[in-house]
């Protein structure tokens, strides 16, 4: 990424309330994905189970430049973007533990939450088919007549489906009002992107469609809600859509069935000091807004936010075994019908 | 009543649907300027203007999606395939996403869309277009398919499709648009999961839908002449599917043929069969006989691809396997 100076015009009018919020956020992020892991290795959570730890600066940055009415769709490494839409992390991780209080009622699992009352549309298991989708909820709200954005997230290995190219075509075509957020974590499961794509430098894939694309840095939660901000208020006047490559990193495997021995210990460390929540720490204390202190207790209380949520995970009960056959059609039919 | 074809039925259906509800959209390659690939949405873009009726780009993937994604969040898509083999490329969209984000949302989203256009073959246009698509469909839960046979059907059941809360595959076929049948005048809406008795009989039931419906009706006669009265049996959807109208004709008649245009493996006749030996195996005096196209990708030569499709004559000999009585 160029090294541009990074100017932070919306973070220096945010309040100490505002952005301690927003630090909140990425520490919830953390320490929930943190107690997945362990609760993944005691076999509470099962199947696959895609950790955000190292990308929390995106789903937060991105949250904050969206209108909490506007729209998220996103791929299957969705923890992190359904806490930063605010649902509650109780019935995040009874979902992962495939109780009847999750917020799928059991039925979606890590890859699929989602929370239509705040406006967050999953959770999809198939690399890129959340584009096309994300094209039609977009699509929706330009039809109706509605000033709400979609946003959609996806990761650098989602820009090689065929999926992708249709979907910003349509997009560009009809000037929808979507944001396009490419989460380049650079590693598509095992493969670095330089073995997988012909131009690794995503955001310039959107001159095949003639819209903005821009790049951000996906490690610092400021410069994504600055670019991503601009992109959706560009596509709420109508202007259409932007593609942005958010540079990011993971720095667990790809799954929690994924050790990641394709990367270098000094490559993970050398990441690792780009840490998104020291970096917004530095931030508040730069402008004395905060003390090491009060960021610690923050960080106190997130842990027993999370404490409290694999409490609430683990009293909460399984599915009846009725739901088995519902939810398969709104106007039910054989074999639900003889099945209730 | 009036005779439309079956083109005409259709249009008919969308032209109201599209006047009743705002959030009714067409959309697909041709549908607007072009007045559709096989004419079904004639004059629509005209009446209703380019919100309504869009042109997209020769993208199945991408424009099933967008009309999947407009659905899931409160619109009512019709979506029109060009033809269900090149829909393929989208059956993501469809099995994965559509059929499923109901459930993976534990009832949270649901998605009303309507995909339609013709399935199977018409004459010489070679194995790859020439296929037919129902059971691939019917096969995953989440799915409704229907699959009419006439102009009457064809109009209610498309209605009923728009107005369906459930993703509906609508299947229809090139070499059927021109076919007449009466339709009364003014709105009517068919109910979907419901079959129809095409020709009553007390010999032998056949099962017919889609386009094979004539066929086997044709098949019917033939055996008439022989003075073997077959009743012909439409479920009209193959998801749901009627299963007591079958049973109840072939415990009547005490022997079936399940007639199918597409290839004999894992198709809807199968499964047909299955539930018809299970519900009648103390009424049946023989197997189930299924009457398929031939297990090869279609030739084009039309000397070649007349053997590998079911005819009348087809239908009188499984009709007559299943009876025991020699040709």
């Amino acid at each position: 990424m160029a090294q541009r100076q990074r100017k932070y015009p919306l973070a220096d009018k945010m309040d100490r309330d505002a952005l301690l919020k927003m630090y909140r956020q990425l520490l919830l992020i953390r320490r929930f994905e943190e107690r997945s892991a362990q609760q993944y290795s005691l076999q509470k959570i099962a199947g696959f189970c895609h950790l955000y730890i190292g990308q929390e600066a995106v789903a937060v940055g991105v949250e904050w430049a969206m209108r909490p009415d506007d729209y998220l769709v996103t791929a299957y490494r969705d923890h992190g973007q359904v806490l930063a839409r605010g649902t509650p992390p109780g019935p995040v991780m009874a979902e992962m533990f495939g109780k009847a209080t999750g917020v799928a009622k059991g039925k979606g699992g890590s890859m699929h939450l989602y929370d239509v009352s705040r406006h967050m549309y999953g959770g999809w298991g198939i690399v890129g088919a959340q584009i096309p989708l994300a094209l039609g909820m977009a699509y929706a709200s330009k039809y109706k007549g509605e000033d709400r954005v979609t946003v959609c997230l996806f990761g650098e290995a989602a820009v090689n489906q065929g999926a992708f190219h249709e979907a910003l075509n349509m997009a560009a075509l009809w000037k929808v009002p979507a944001v396009f957020i490419c989460e380049n974590n650079r590693y598509g499961m095992g493969t670095p992107i330089a073995v997988s794509s012909a131009v690794t430098e995503v955001y310039r894939r959107a001159s095949a469609y003639d819209i903005p694309g821009e790049q951000c840095d996906g490690m610092d939660a400021l410069d994504t809600m600055e670019v991503v901000h601009r992109a959706v208020e560009r596509a709420r006047a109508g202007e259409g859509p932007t593609l942005i490559e958010a540079k990011t990193y993971r720095f667990r495997g790809h799954s929690m069935s994924d050790p990641a021995v394709y990367r270098t210990r000094e490559e993970v460390e050398r990441e690792r000091k780009n840490d998104p929540i020291p970096r917004l720490a530095k931030y508040i204390q730069g402008r004395k807004l905060a003390t090491e202190d009060e960021l610690e207790k923050i960080d106190q209380e997130v842990q027993a936010e999370v404490e409290e949520a694999i409490r609430f995970a683990d009293d909460s009960p399984w599915p009846e075994p009725s739901e088995l056959y519902t939810d398969v059609y709104v106007d039910p039919i054989w074999p639900e019908k003889v099945h209730a | 009543m009036r005779e439309l074809t079956f083109r005409e039925a259709l249009n008919e259906a969308l032209d109201e649907e599209l006047a009743r509800d705002e959030n009714v959209f067409l959309m697909g390659e041709e549908v607007g300027a072009y007045n559709g690939a096989y004419k079904v949405s004639r004059g629509l873009l005209d009446k209703y203007g380019p919100k309504r009726v869009i042109d997209s780009p020769i993208s199945e993937l991408g424009f099933v999606g967008l009309g999947v994604g407009a659905a899931m969040m409160g619109l009512r898509p019709i979506i029109e395939v060009m033809t269900f083999n090149f829909a393929m490329l989208a059956l993501d969209q469809v099995a994965n996403t559509a059929a499923k984000m109901m459930y993976m949302s534990g009832g949270a989203l649901s998605c009303p869309i309507v995909i339609r256009g013709p399935n199977g073959a018409a004459h010489s246009l070679a194995a790859q277009h020439s296929q037919w698509f129902e059971a691939q469909y019917a096969y995953f839960p989440g799915l409704k398919v229907i699959v009419p046979g006439t102009p009457y059907d064809a109009k209610g059941l498309l209605k009923a499709a728009v107005r369906d809360p459930d993703p509906c595959i609508f299947m229809e076929s090139e070499t059927m648009y021109a076919w007449k049948g009466m339709v009364p005048e003014g709105e009517y809406v068919l109910p979907i999961g419901k079959g129809d008795i095409k020709r009553e009989g007390k010999d032998c039931t056949i099962v017919a839908w889609g386009r094979a419906l004539r066929i086997a009706l044709e098949g019917a006669e033939l055996l008439a002449k022989e003075g073997i009265d077959c009743e012909v049996v439409d479920p009209r959807t193959i998801r749901p599917l009627d299963e007591e109208i079958i049973v109840n004709s072939v415990r009547k008649t005490g022997a079936c043929v399940v007639l199918e245009e597409g290839w004999p493996y894992f198709n809807v006749g199968a499964q047909i069969s299955d539930i018809v030996q299970r519900a009648c195996f103390d009424v049946l005096d023989s197997p189930v006989i299924r009457v398929t196209g031939a297990d090869v990708p279609m030739p084009y030569s039309m000397a070649l691809e007349k053997l590998a499709r079911p005819s009348p004559e087809s239908v009188v000999a499984g009709v007559k396997v299943a009876l025991n009585v020699r040709s």
